[in-house]
């Protein structure tokens, strides 16, 4: 059987619907499974319908291909811990700008062996190729600082900016050889210099700015799609681009609102590399005004409250403290006290980060709170628990014009009656910041690993 | 209107669509949205279906293709299981 011009295109009609549908499931987590399996289905539809396309004549590769990558695909996200979420998206986005760049490089031999090549379909390879290899490179420096491969630091250099505006004239110069004269050299010059220009954007970016990356370069691997979807004149490829690129773009834009930072200031980089970038004097600075709290004081305090409100941040992802917490929570849930998560959007590595950590925990996500839903209960909360969060919860972002993170939105935990911050080192947050939280009154610093202080937590409340 | 102009236009409308879907995801699934976004954006495997099937006695263009098809099956595999197995942990109280 084969499937020729309107059916094939009605199949893809089907597909596009149903990944429309897809995304559309992610409204709400009882209906995201649901929102999943439509989104196979869609997948499954496109990939049968452009096996019987004529224009495809042998199968042998196709099928090869498709097991060794399923077979890969599924090992890697059977196995990925869920606090390896944020690398296994990279190095997937890194998979779809590289093959974006196959597929382009392929699609102009097929053309140039049939002499079918003109200069709208040139542009279009032209497009695909830049934005698929600087995705690719891209994604592969996100993921190994995320992996720890690379520092995480940003690494800024004098005439950085510069460097990267000459590479991409010198990059665009060989995509008008290639576009005028056909020559395929050319195109192989401005797809290694596109490699070269995603390294060099993303270096620049800290640890802590990842959630924009992440979500940016989900943003580049659907425009990717896309373009790719305009060299093959196929629409169902530019309706998944689109859905893609705006999903990433999206984010990227609630992660920079959620640090009151621009994208543009996020892109060019070099925030936060732990040295203190700005007024915040020494970092280790004084320990003068802080107390500190016994992990006996805390669970004491946490017991005879009516009302707890945990606050998890990227160090209860370092530690993989969220099973020790939980098992807190319910201790504590089984005492007659509410226990309630609130969540920063920027929290994690990546965007909702800590509410999978959470939910691999088995916390239920009715108890788990969004910024806006959850601030204003501080103030009626007896105690706030603060696990591996730190920039998050500065009092200074509301009430310092001068701190760096003046206007960024934070949790209020300054409001609870009691805080505990559960915290490793006096080293201030990635901001290079210190917390103004630690010299209220009402705050109390229990020092020590995050799962470890959990542990201890849960063993003395079952001694209580 | 050329097939470029209609290419365009549903790109544009696309983008819409995407902009509305998008902004309705609650902010709790932003992950599992990732890696939805992830599997779906593996539909480029329509254009290296393309390329590996491509015949005419194999070359370059044909490993080419084989390559992309398997990157592109990865992505579609990996985000598929992976959204499934995240999705399957958020439960309500019981």
């Amino acid at each position: 059987m084969q499937l020729t011009g309107n059916y094939l295109a009605l199949a893809y009609l089907v597909s596009a619907m149903l990944f429309i549908l897809g995304l559309k499931g992610l409204t709400h987590p009882a209906s995201a499974r649901r929102g999943n399996y439509y989104a196979m289905t869609g997948m499954l539809l496109a990939i049968v319908a452009t096996a019987l396309d004529p224009a495809v004549k042998s199968y042998g590769f196709i099928i090869a291909g498709i097991v060794t990558g399923a077979a890969i695909g599924t090992t890697i996200a059977l196995r990925i811990r869920m606090t390896a979420m944020p690398q296994l998206v990279a190095a997937l986005h890194s998979f779809v700008g590289l093959t974006a760049v196959l597929v382009a490089v392929g699609t102009y031999l097929m053309h140039s062996r049939e002499d079918a090549l003109n200069t709208v379909l040139m542009t279009e390879l032209f497009v695909g190729t830049f934005i698929g290899a600087i995705t690719f490179t891209g994604s592969l420096v996100a993921f190994g600082k995320l992996q720890g491969i690379i520092t995480g630091k940003p690494l800024v250099f004098r005439g950085q900016h510069a460097l990267n505006l000459l590479i991409a004239l010198v990059m665009l110069g060989f995509g008008f050889e290639f576009l005028l004269y056909n020559h395929f050299g050319a195109l192989l010059v401005m797809i290694a210099l596109a490699l070269a220009l995603g390294i060099l954007l993303i270096v620049p970016i800290g640890g802590a700015d990842m959630p924009v990356v992440v979500s940016m370069l989900n943003s580049y691997s659907g425009w990717a799609a896309a373009a790719t979807g305009f060299t093959l004149g196929n629409n169902l490829l530019i309706i998944t681009g689109a859905l893609v690129g705006f999903s990433g773009a999206i984010l990227s834009y609630i992660m920079s609102k959620a640090m009151n930072r621009s994208i543009v200031s996020i892109i060019l980089g070099g925030f936060g590399g732990g040295e203190g970038t700005s007024g915040a004097g020494s970092g280790t600075a004084g320990t003068k005004g802080i107390k500190t709290a016994a992990v006996e004081d805390a669970v004491f305090f946490m017991a005879n409250a009516s009302k707890v409100i945990v606050v998890p941040g990227y160090g209860m992802a370092v530690a993989q403290a969220q099973h020790a917490l939980k098992e807190l929570a319910d201790i504590l849930e089984g005492k007659g006290v509410t226990v309630h998560f609130a969540i920063h959007p920027v929290a994690g590595r990546m965007p909702g980060h800590m509410n999978v950590l959470l939910a691999e925990a088995d916390v239920p996500y009715d108890h788990v709170f969004e910024m806006e839903e959850i601030n204003p209960e501080f103030a009626t909360a007896d105690v706030a628990l603060v696990v591996g969060a730190n920039d998050v919860t500065n009092p200074a972002a509301k009430s310092d014009k001068s701190s760096p993170i003046y206007g960024m939105p934070i949790l209020d935990v300054y409001k609870a009656r009691q805080i505990f911050f559960i915290k490793r080192s006096m080293n201030p947050g990635y901001s290079g910041v210190e917390n103004q939280l630690f010299y209220q009154d009402n705050c109390s610093l229990v020092f020590g690993d995050a799962k470890k202080v959990c542990e201890k937590m849960v063993l003395e409340l079952k001694a209580v | 209107m050329s097939a470029t102009m209609i290419a365009l236009y549903v790109f544009v409308l696309a983008c819409f669509v995407g902009y509305w879907v998008v902004w309705g995801v609650t902010p709790s699934l932003h992950t599992p949205l990732l890696s939805l976004t992830n599997a779906i954006s593996g539909i480029i495997i329509v254009g290296a279906i393309l390329v590996a099937g491509f015949g005419h006695g194999g070359g370059s263009a044909e490993i080419i293709g084989f390559i992309a098809v398997t990157l592109a099956s990865v992505n579609i595999f990996g985000g598929f299981v992976v959204t499934q197995r995240m999705l399957s942990m958020f439960r309500k109280k019981k």
